[in-house]
C-alpha cells in the first residue's frame, strides 16, 4: 500500500469515527449514566422514606452478605440472602440446561427442514414473543396452579387424587423460565446449525464415528458458537428474572431480581438494592468471562 | 476372475422417490472389483456414479440387490462399520480441526492408542507431502492441499477400499494432472483398492486398471482402458470415450457396405461402422484406393488438425492428422482427397 493510499485510508477511518461520534456518545451516556447512578447510590445511606441521604457508607455492600443483629449489633452471615443467591444461580443454570436439552433437537429439526418450511417453523417459535411476558407467565400459572388446567385434567382422568402442588415452588419458577426463554436458545442454535455442513456427518460416519461420537466430536464443536450465544441469552436474563419468580414462585421463592425490587420498595433500603444490582452485574460478567474463556480455548487439544 | 474380489455389487437397484415420480438412479448393476485394483466409474452427469459409491460406503441402502465387501454381505451394515473410506467431492474436511487432527480422526474414532494415531498421522502427512502444514486449520489451505488432506484422512485408517468421488474436479488443469500422477503413486504404494468416479474420459483412460462406463443407471461396458477405447460395445461407449465417426452400413459377405456403395472390411457385427478420427489416412484424390471425399473444413489443434470431410453421398466424417510442419501436407476447404482406414481400425457395433 502506498503512503498516499494509507493516509487516504486513515482519513476515511477518522471520518467514520467522526460521523458516528454523536451516536456513540449517546449510547455511552445511555448505557453508563444509569449504571453510574446505581453505583453512587450503593455507597450512600438509606433515607427514612426510601430515598437516600448523601452520607458515604459501605453498609449497602456489607448488607449483601451480612446482617446486623438488631439487639447486640454484631454482624452475622445473612443466610436468607445466600439462599436467594444460590436459588437464582441454580435455577438459572437449570433453565439454561433444560432450554438447551429442548432447544437443540428443536433447532436441529428446523434447520434440516426444506428451506420453504423453515421460515414457517421459525415463525412458530417466535409466536410467544407476540404477547407480553407477564401474560405468558400468567398463562403458565393458569396451567399449573392447584385448581389449574393440568390438575383439573389429571384429577378428572382419575390419574391423581390430590392436585400436584407446583405453584409457588422452585420447580414452578424453573418450568416458567424454561418456557419463557426457550426461543432465546433455539434461535442462535438454529443459526449455527443452519451453517453446519451436513456432509460432515457422512464424513464422520465414514471415519468410523458412532452417532454419539459424531455428536461429540463433529457437531458440538462446530455449532459451539451457537451454544455459547444461546446459553448466554438464557442464563443472563434468568439470573435477573423478576416477573417469573414473582408470579410462579409466590412471595417466598424469591430470586435476586425480586430481592432487589424489595429493597427499592417495602425494604426502603436503596443503597442495599443498588449494591445488589451491582453485585448481580459483576456475577453475570464473571460468569460470562469464565464461560467464554472455557468455550473458546482450543476445543480439542492436540493428540 | 482369478484375483480376490474386494467389492461385489449384485443386481443392485436404487430408486429415489415413490411411484410414478421414482427415479431409478441404478438399474440392475452388477460388478466385481478386484483387490488392489484401480477401478473407475465413468459416465455423464446423473448416470448414477455417486449413487453406486454411496451404496458401497453405506450412506444409502439399495432398493434391491446386495453389496459384498471381501465376500461378506454388508448391505445392512452402517457406514461406520464398513472397512471403506471416502474422499468426498467437496472434501468435507472438519473445519474445527487441524490438518493433523483431520488425518487422525478415523483412527481416533476407532479407539486406536494415541501413539499409533500420532505415528500414522505423521506417516500420512509425509505421504501426501504436507509435513509442514500439520498444525494449520483447514481454512488456511489451498484447494490442492485440502484435496491431499482429504486423501490422507481417508487413507490413514488403512481401509480395504478407498472410494473417490470426482476428487480432482475442483482443481485447475495443471494441478489436476499432477494429482492424477500422485493418486496413482499412492494407490501403487499402498496397494489399496481404489474406486474412482469421474466424468472425464481422459482421466479414466490414463489412471485406471479397469473402467466401468455407465449411462442412465446401467453399466454399459467394463474393461481395461485399451479395450474400452478400441472395442466399445455400443454407440454410447464409443461416443463417450474418445471421438468416433459413426457410419451406417449394411452387412454383405464381402464386408460392410457404406451408403456410398464402398465396401470396407470390419470386425464385429452390427449396422453401424465406427472408426476413430486418428485412424483415418488422407491421400491425394484419384491415386490408389480409398473413399472419395471433399474437405469441408480444417480445425487447428496444435499437435494435429481435424479435417472435416464429406463423402460422395454427403456423409460427414472427421479425420485427425498430424499438423503440417513447415510446408508439409495441408488441406484446404473444397479440396478432393482419398480416405483410407488403418488396418483393423473399422469396427461394427450394434445401434
Ligand atoms: N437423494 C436423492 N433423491 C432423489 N434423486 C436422487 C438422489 N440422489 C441422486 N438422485 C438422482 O439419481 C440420479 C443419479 O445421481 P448421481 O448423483 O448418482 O449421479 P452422478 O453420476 O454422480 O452425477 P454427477 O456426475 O453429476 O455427480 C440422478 O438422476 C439424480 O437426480
Ligand atoms: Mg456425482
Amino acid at each position: 500500500m502506498s503512503p498516499a493510499e494509507q493516509s487516504q485510508r486513515s482519513r476515511s477511518t477518522r471520518n467514520g469515527w467522526l460521523l458516528s461520534a454523536p451516536a456513540l456518545t449517546l449510547l455511552f451516556l445511555a448505557a453508563s449514566g444509569p449504571l453510574l447512578i446505581v453505583l453512587v447510590y450503593s455507597f450512600l445511606t438509606p433515607g427514612q422514606y426510601g430515598n437516600v441521604v448523601w452520607d458515604f457508607s459501605l453498609d449497602g455492600w456489607i448488607g449483601i452478605l451480612f446482617t446486623r443483629d438488631i439487639f447486640d449489633g454484631t454482624m452475622n452471615l445473612a443466610d436468607a440472602h445466600l439462599t436467594i443467591f444460590w436459588r437464582s444461580v441454580k435455577l438459572s443454570l437449570m433453565t439454561t440446561a433444560l432450554t438447551f436439552a429442548l432447544g437443540f433437537p428443536t433447532a436441529w429439526f428446523i434447520a434440516t427442514r426444506p428451506p420453504a418450511q423453515r421460515a414457517m417453523w421459525l415463525f412458530l417459535i417466535t409466536i410467544p414473543f407476540w404477547t407480553n411476558l407477564l401474560i405468558r407467565t400468567f398463562a403458565i400459572n393458569e396451567v399449573i396452579r392447584n385448581e389449574g388446567l393440568m390438575n383439573t385434567v389429571l384429577t378428572g382422568l382419575g390419574l391423581i387424587s390430590e392436585p400436584i402442588r407446583l405453584i409457588n415452588t422452585d420447580t414452578a419458577v424453573f418450568i416458567g423460565m424454561a418456557y419463557v426463554y426457550l426461543p432465546l436458545m433455539v434461535l442462535p442454535l438454529f443459526a449455527a446449525i443452519d451453517r453446519f455442513d451436513m456432509k460432515l456427518l457422512e464424513a464422520g460416519y465414514d471415519l468410523y464415528a458412532s452417532r454419539m461420537q459424531v455428536l461429540r466430536h463433529v457437531i458440538v464443536p462446530i455449532v459451539k458458537p451457537g451454544i455459547v450465544a444461546g446459553s448466554i441469552l438464557v442464563f443472563v436474563p434468568s439470573l435477573g428474572a423478576y416477573v417469573t419468580p414473582r408470579v410462579l414462585g409466590g412471595g417466598k421463592n424469591m430470586m435476586i431480581g425480586n430481592f432487589i425490587e424489595l429493597q427499592f420498595g417495602q425494604g426502603r433500603n436503596w443503597p442495599l438494592g443498588a449494591a445488589l444490582s451491582m453485585a448481580l452485574l459483576l456475577i453475570v460478567m464473571a460468569a460470562l468471562l469464565v464461560y467464554v474463556r472455557a468455550s473458546t480455548k482450543g476445543s480439542n487439544p492436540h493428540g | 476372475m482369478t484375483q480376490k474380489v474386494a467389492i461385489t455389487a449384485q443386481n443392485v437397484v436404487k430408486a429415489f422417490g415413490q411411484g410414478a415420480a421414482a427415479v431409478r438412479a441404478l438399474d440392475d448393476v452388477s460388478v466385481d472389483i478386484a483387490t488392489g485394483e484401480f477401478f473407475t466409474l465413468l459416465g455423464p452427469s446423473g448416470c448414477g456414479k455417486t449413487t453406486l459409491l454411496r451404496l458401497i460406503a453405506g450412506f444409502e441402502m439399495p432398493t434391491a440387490g446386495k453389496i459384498l465387501i471381501d465376500g461378506a454381505d454388508v448391505t445392512e451394515m452402517p457406514p461406520n462399520r464398513r472397512p471403506v473410506n471416502t474422499v468426498f467431492q467437496s472434501y468435507a474436511l472438519f473445519p474445527h480441526l487441524t490438518v493433523a487432527e483431520n488425518i487422525g480422526f478415523g483412527l481416533k474414532m476407532q479407539g486406536r492408542p494415541k501413539a499409533e494415531v500420532a505415528a500414522t498421522t505423521t506417516e500420512m502427512l509425509a505421504l501426501v507431502k504436507l509435513d509442514a502444514m500439520a498444525d494449520r486449520k483447514i481454512s488456511q489451505l489451498s484447494g490442492g492441499q485440502q484435496q491431499r488432506v482429504a486423501l490422507a484422512r481417508a487413507l490413514a485408517p488403512r481401509p480395504k477400499v478407498l472410494l473417490l468421488d470426482e476428487p480432482l474436479s475442483a482443481l485447475d488443469l495443471k494441478l489436476r494432472k499432477k494429482m492424477q500422477v500422485e493418486l496413482k503413486r499412492l494407490q501403487t504404494e499402498t496397494g489399496i483398492t481404489f474406486v474412482f468416479v469421474t466424468h472425464d474420459q481422459e482421466e479414466a483412460l490414463t489412471m485406471s486398471d479397469r473402467i466401468a462406463v455407465m449411462s442412465a443407471g446401467k453399466i454399459q461396458q467394463i474393461g481395461a482402458p485399451r479395450e474400452i477405447y478400441t472395442r466399445p460395445v455400443n454407440r454410447f461407449v464409443a461416443s463417450f470415450v474418445g471421438e468416433t465417426n459413426f457410419l451406417p452400413v449394411t452387412a454383405t459377405p464381402q464386408g460392410a457396405r457404406l451408403s456410398t456403395g464402398d465396401v470396407i472390411a470390419a470386425e464385429g457385427e452390427g449396422s453401424v461402422l465406427i472408426v476413430r478420427p486418428e485412424q483415418l489416412r488422407l491421400g491425394p484424390a484419384g491415386v490408389g484406393a480409398g473413399l472419395a471425399a471433399k474437405v469441408t473444413g480444417v480445425v487447428y489443434f496444435g499437435t494435429d488438425i481435424h479435417v472435416n470431410l464429406s463423402l460422395a453421398d454427403g456423409t460427414a466424417l472427421t479425420a485427425r492428422v498430424p499438423s503440417p510442419v513447415d510446408g508439409g501436407a495441408d488441406f484446404a476447404t473444397g479440396q478432393d482427397v482419398a480416405v483410407t482406414f488403418q488396418p483393423g481400425a473399422a469396427r461394427l457395433i450394434r445401434e
